[in-house]
């Protein structure tokens, strides 16, 4: 797998529907995806142009966005402030329409929002009149409408308890400290049980040693859960400890997508011993290196094709860039 | 300083006393020094009583001459001996039946009328200009038009207690409405929440208490407005009975009176004060 594929297609993916069930984390399945095979979310020319009153057609915010996420893949878009993520994130998660090009999920195009996505916004979004309990009752009372007081108080509680929120129950976000309202937040996203996860830098405003503690929760969750996300960030740290696949967006205006980058670190991955994986530095220092540099400075190459953004594997070979 | 929480109310204390003396010596007799302190004795009151029928003009009461009405208004609120004489008690529940009655009314209309003016920007530049229009009325000035349409002096001073609670109720509630964070509208929307979920559970909490502290300015006015409609409208009431002492030349009455505007206006304003404490919620 060291030659460079033509089509986003190998990579952890477990085959089937996965199991919700908390528990035993199943084994990752490696089995490539034949050519053939439609992703899970499919990204195809998306565009995002903000009409201004006396500019009706201003420079995009980004245009010719193509990529696209297998099921249970955990995929990270690293790219500088502005470029564009959050209205990315938006349009997958059909709260903003594209100004050209579509999302398909599933088979079916994304159209408005749905709770087969659940999102974790920028800024925590808890409704500051209702307890951390309440809030997440909210989501799952819309789920299942039909749910007696009790089964939905017992899930919502389940899902507290996962992000070790069981003693905060009663608490209103304004008594919760940043990183418990955070946790809150993917309680809350995690107990519609979606088919995919949009995560908007979820741990942004968080210390590092919060933001270290919520990470590992995040992914004993979703390792349990085999849930597909999509996640933003700005910390290339986390990207790496994260995702299967890192995007990465050029500045803005007119972003695109660079290219995707293969995390070739082995799962379970912990914190503390990350760096010891010879692999590690190589991939920090490829990202960090186009953050600083190829970010700005991204031209499209001979060989560079925006529907076929190419898959990097850092180490391995060199690549164009 | 900090820790003396009895300090404040013993200044207050200190400043009615000192209130006090000023009234006292401001209305004290300059000749014929008896009358000061023994003014509670019933034969002084009705004295006063029967200086006001005779049409004698009374000076300024003093403060003894005033707590001995307040005292005499107290024991009995509620009698009733024919229009021109009520006792305080009914006088000022008519007054609060018809702010209540008015501001109920407004809320009914005001509440949902912002709502839908807040959601929608176009209704909202629709109707801009004639709430721009309407809310700076005085809302006496449509008592006439009120007795002339509706023909009835009680309704009249109910409709114009319902025109003057209306506006800040209706601002506030579109405002509260329309500044409902995007945020948890999208949180709303991302979970499918139906329209009529989404108005109750997260756009009337959210706004609940920008619509509160409109429901508090209304009853505010309405309180105000009603003591001037009363006195227009005649018949029953508190501002009716200002009046009606005023033309018996009663100051004590009047001053009775107006003590006891301030005190269910200062109950009236708790009462919602307290409303919203119970519905705001902190970031
Ligand atoms: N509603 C809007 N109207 C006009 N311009 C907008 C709107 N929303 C976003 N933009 C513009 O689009 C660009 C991308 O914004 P976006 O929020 O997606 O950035 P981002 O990559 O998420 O940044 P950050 O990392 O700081 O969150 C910005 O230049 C912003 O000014
Ligand atoms: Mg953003």
């Amino acid at each position: 797998m060291s030659a460079l594929p033509s089509s986003h297609t190998p990579h952890p993916s477990p085959v089937g529907t996965p199991p919700l069930a908390f528990g035993a984390a199943p084994a990752v399945n490696k089995s490539p995806y034949s050519m053939s095979s439609q992703p899970f979310l499919k990204v195809e020319g998306l565009k995002r142009q903000f009409p201004q009153p006396g500019n009706p057609d201003p420079a995009p915010v980004f245009e010719d966005v193509h990529f696209g996420i297998e099921r249970g893949q955990f995929v990270c878009v690293l790219g500088h402030s502005g470029c564009g993520k959050t209205t990315i994130l938006n349009i997958l998660a059909g709260l903003d329409d594209a100004t050209a090009g579509h999302v398909i999920m599933d088979g079916r195009e994304v159209r408005g929002p749905s709770l087969d996505r659940g999102v974790v916004f920028q800024g925590h979004a808890l409704m500051p009149w209702l307890s951390a309990l309440k809030n997440v009752e909210f989501a799952v009372r819309s789920r299942h409408p039909d749910w007696k007081a009790q089964k939905v108080r017992e899930h919502a509680v389940k899902y507290l308890e996962l992000v070790h929120l069981g003693h905060a129950l009663d608490k209103k976000p304004a008594e919760l400290s940043g990183g418990m309202k955070q946790r809150v937040g993917i309680a809350r996203a995690f107990s519609i049980e979606p088919k995919m996860l949009l995560l908007d830098e979820p741990f942004g405003a968080l210390d590092a040693l919060t933001r270290g503690s919520i990470q590992d929760e995040l992914i004993g969750i979703v390792e349990a859960t085999q849930q597909t996300v999509f996640m933003i960030t700005h910390d290339v740290d986390e990207a790496i400890l994260l995702a299967d696949r890192i995007v990465l967006m050029t500045n803005g205006p007119r972003a695109r997508i660079a290219e995707i980058v293969v995390n070739p670190l082995a799962r379970p991955r912990v914190r503390e011993t990350l760096h010891q994986q010879p692999a590690f530095y190589t991939l920090r220092n490829h990202l960090v290196d186009f953050l600083v540099k190829r970010s700005r400075e991204f031209q499209p190459g001979p060989g560079w094709d925006a529907k076929n953004p190419p898959l990097v594997h850092p180490g391995q070979s060199s690549q164009p860039a | 300083m900090k820790s003396k929480p009895w300090l404040a109310p013993l200044l207050s204390a200190l400043f009615f006393a000192l209130f006090i003396a000023i009234w006292y010596v401001a209305t004290a007799p300059a000749s014929g020094s008896g009358t000061a302190a023994p003014a509670m004795d019933p034969e002084y009151a009705a004295l006063m009583g029967a200086q006001a029928q005779a049409g004698g003009q009374s000076a300024m009461p003093g403060p003894g001459e005033v707590a001995a009405k307040i005292w005499e208004h107290l024991s009995d609120p509620f009698y009733d001996r024919g229009t021109n004489d009520k006792g305080l008690g009914i006088q000022i529940a008519y007054s609060i039946a018809r702010v209540l009655g008015g501001y109920l009314l407004a809320a009914l209309v005001a509440i949902p009328l912002g709502f839908v003016i807040g959601m929608s920007p176009l209704i909202y530049r629709a109707l801009d200009p004639f709430i721009q229009i309407l809310k700076p009325i005085s809302p006496l000035a449509w008592m006439p038009l009120a007795l002339y349409t509706i023909k009835d002096s009680g309704v009249s001073a109910i409709f114009v207690i319902f025109i003057c609670s209306l506006w800040p109720m209706l601002v506030n509630t579109a405002f509260g409405v329309a500044s409902v964070r995007r945020e948890w509208l999208n949180v709303a929307r991302t979970l499918e929440v139906s329209p009529l979920r989404k108005a109750f559970q997260v756009i009337l909490p959210a706004a609940a208490p920008t619509i509160l502290t409109g429901m508090r300015i209304s009853i505010g006015i309405a309180w105000l407005v009603i003591v001037a409609a009363e006195m227009l409208v005649g018949g029953t009431g508190i501002g009716y009975f200002v009046w009606n002492e005023w033309n018996n030349l009663s100051i004590t009455n009047i001053i009775t009176a107006i003590l006891l505007i301030g005190l269910v206006g200062m109950l009236l304003d708790h009462l919602l004060a307290w409303v919203a404490r119970a519905i705001s919620w902190r970031e």
